[in-house]
């Protein structure tokens, strides 16, 4: 393809890509760049959200007092917490199932089409689900675990800090074992058949056939998909606000985020602080991201 | 012989508790949903219901507005739906087909928005609505939802017109089509089957987003589908039938437009993470 200085086909490139990207730039500055610096601005002051006149400027105290907040150091270890036992299951879970799915069997189009259920409902629907199952004295969870015996009174799932986290965890990877699954399936079907006959002819079983050439031919995928997850789980805020808003010692970073900037923050002078946490959450999901991104080499251009 | 049919069985097995697992859940809000009241609130309710009751979904639409709360969603998904596409397609036209400088910069910067933690704008961008009074309006919403979509609408369709030829761009220049008339013309239509992906993926998003519709729109007459849900649960009763029913009215339209769509919607879901 010949591309010269002098080509009309793209000498007036640049005015046009001007006019094409603006409203993309503009939209994405109104609502997360402005908010941003808006968000570093209101974390130096002590403020009320209803009262921004009466602000008094407090420079970086407020990042020090977070440190000193034994709740905000709480969530944050919830939120590792939460992350790390939900991403970590979610990844197993999608192998398996991806696995199933790159097999041909009968009903295998109910099945993929079955997985993305979970996916498409809406959090806070499912999070309904969940806790109506997880009903201590009409859920069907603990019907179940009576009839097998399992267990002899009604756990209340949702009001215990053993039982409570566990609960959230499960939902979330119900709801997110689908993406997994899907970005898996993705990178199972670029694997060439010949690599696996000629796997084969070598004698190996299905066990060592798996470690020695699906499991390093999906080993990006899953990398990408760790990413994405692990990302996306540091900011839940939905699942756990709808199933216990915070209670049984199962709140996290955003939810508490969310609690300070508009219920204790309202009319309180908590505002600025609520606005050091946001920050804070921020740079933490931030340097994840660069670190992944390093770790992944993954190519912008 | 014997032993591959074990295997097989082995595999069936699997596959029924894969199925049982992820529909399970849905299925029980079905069944909840039209269970009569005594039923509903029995310590050991049968797996499968003997009795119907469509109480549930009348009292949803008479004792609270939850049909105006439908239609909020509606307008709201919909709008930033529609708006992401077009904003998005023209961007990601630019930075596959155009040659300008900073394109990696505009690529970095669109990427890092699909990284923001929601919660991390959330008071900032509740002061900046405000001052234009957007709170409790439909743009208020739609405008931040289609800021949150645009990153994988754009990464997901530069792709598309990536792999596109470019003797398409050339002969309708040589035909005395201009760069709008090119895109318009020739380009878009071609790129259908990546707008309707992307454009799934974004009604989705819009239409279960909670933390901003529950921040933003603070009136019950503006409340979005999912905030409405979450309001339903009160101080002293918790209307579970009234809940499961409203859960499988809104899941009921995506469940379906997730079985006509799946292979759109699965090659939207890991376009961006497979290429990448």
């Amino acid at each position: 393809m010949s591309k010269t200085k002098n080509d009309p086909l793209h000498k007036s490139d640049p005015y046009y890509a001007l006019i094409f990207i603006i409203p993309t730039l503009a939209v994405i500055a109104f609502v997360a760049f402005w908010p941003l610096a808006q968000t570093f601005y209101n974390s130096l002051y002590k403020s009320a959200l209803m009262f921004p006149q009466n602000k008094i400027f407090v420079g970086l105290s407020n990042y020090g007092a977070l440190w000193q907040d034994p709740r905000f150091v709480n969530d944050l270890w919830n939120t590792i917490r939460f992350t790390a036992w939900s991403v970590g299951i979610e990844t197993v879970l999608g192998v398996l199932v991806a696995l199933m799915l790159n097999k041909k069997f009968k009903l295998r189009g109910l099945v993929r089409a079955a997985v993305l259920v979970p996916w498409a409902i809406p959090t806070v629907v499912s999070s309904e689900m969940w806790r109506w199952m997880y009903n201590d004295n009409y859920g069907v969870i603990n019907s179940i675990l009576m009839s097998l015996h399992v267990i002899k009174q009604p756990i209340v799932f949702l009001a215990f800090p053993s039982t409570a986290m566990p609960a959230i965890i499960s939902v979330d990877v119900w709801k997110t074992t689908p993406f997994m699954v899907l970005l898996i399936l993705a990178g199972l079907q670029l694997i060439p058949e010949e690599l696996y006959e000629a796997a084969r002819i070598d004698g190996a079983n299905a066990w060592q056939r798996f470690w020695s050439v699906t499991f390093p031919m999906i080993r990006p995928t899953i990398g990408i998909a760790l990413i994405f997850r692990s990302l996306d789980a540091m900011r839940v805020f939905d699942i756990v606000f709808i199933m216990t808003k915070g209670a049984a010692n199962t709140e996290t970073l955003s939810v508490y985020n969310q609690w300070t900037l508009f219920t204790r923050g309202f009319i309180q002078p908590y505002f600025g602080y609520g606005s050091a946490m946001s920050v804070m959450i921020f740079l933490i999901i931030g340097i994840l991201a660069i670190f992944y991104v390093k770790m992944m080499k993954i190519r912008l251009d | 012989m014997k032993h591959k049919n074990l295997r097989k069985i082995f595999f069936y097995i699997g596959v029924v508790i894969v199925l049982v697992y992820f529909l399970f859940p849905f299925y029980w809000a079905v069944v909840s949903s039209i269970r009569p009241p005594a039923e509903l609130f029995s310590s050991h309710p049968s797996l499968i219901p003997f009795h119907f009751d469509f109480e549930s979904y009348v009292q949803v639409f008479t004792e609270r507005p939850f049909a105006l709360n439908i239609l909020n969603s509606t307008i709201v998904a919909g709008s930033a739906t529609l708006l992401c596409l077009v904003i998005g397609s023209v961007a990601a036209y630019a930075i596959a087909r155009l040659k300008f400088a900073g394109k990696v910069g505009v690529m970095i910067l669109v990427l890092m928005v699909s990284m923001f933690p929601q919660v991390s704008i959330l008071g900032a961008l509740f002061q900046i609505l405000r001052s234009f009074k957007l709170i409790n309006t439909y743009p208020g919403l739609i405008i931040p939802y289609i800021a949150l979509t645009l990153p994988l609408t754009i990464w997901t369709l530069q792709n598309f017109f990536r792999d596109m030829p470019h003797e398409l761009e050339e002969a309708a220049y040589i035909d005395g089509s201009g760069k709008f008339g090119t895109f318009w013309r020739i380009i878009l239509p071609l790129a259908v089957p990546g707008l309707v992906a992307t454009g799934l993926l974004t009604f989705i998003f819009s239409w279960n987003e909670f933390l901003f519709a529950l921040t933003f729109e603070q009136i019950p007459s503006m409340y979005t589908v999912p905030v409405a849900i979450s309001m339903f649960t009160g101080y002293y009763v918790v209307p579970w039938g009234q809940i499961m029913a409203a859960s499988v009215i809104v899941t009921a339209p995506l469940v379906i437009l997730v079985l006509i769509f799946q292979n759109r919607i699965i090659a939207g879901m890991t376009a961006g993470a497979v290429k990448g």
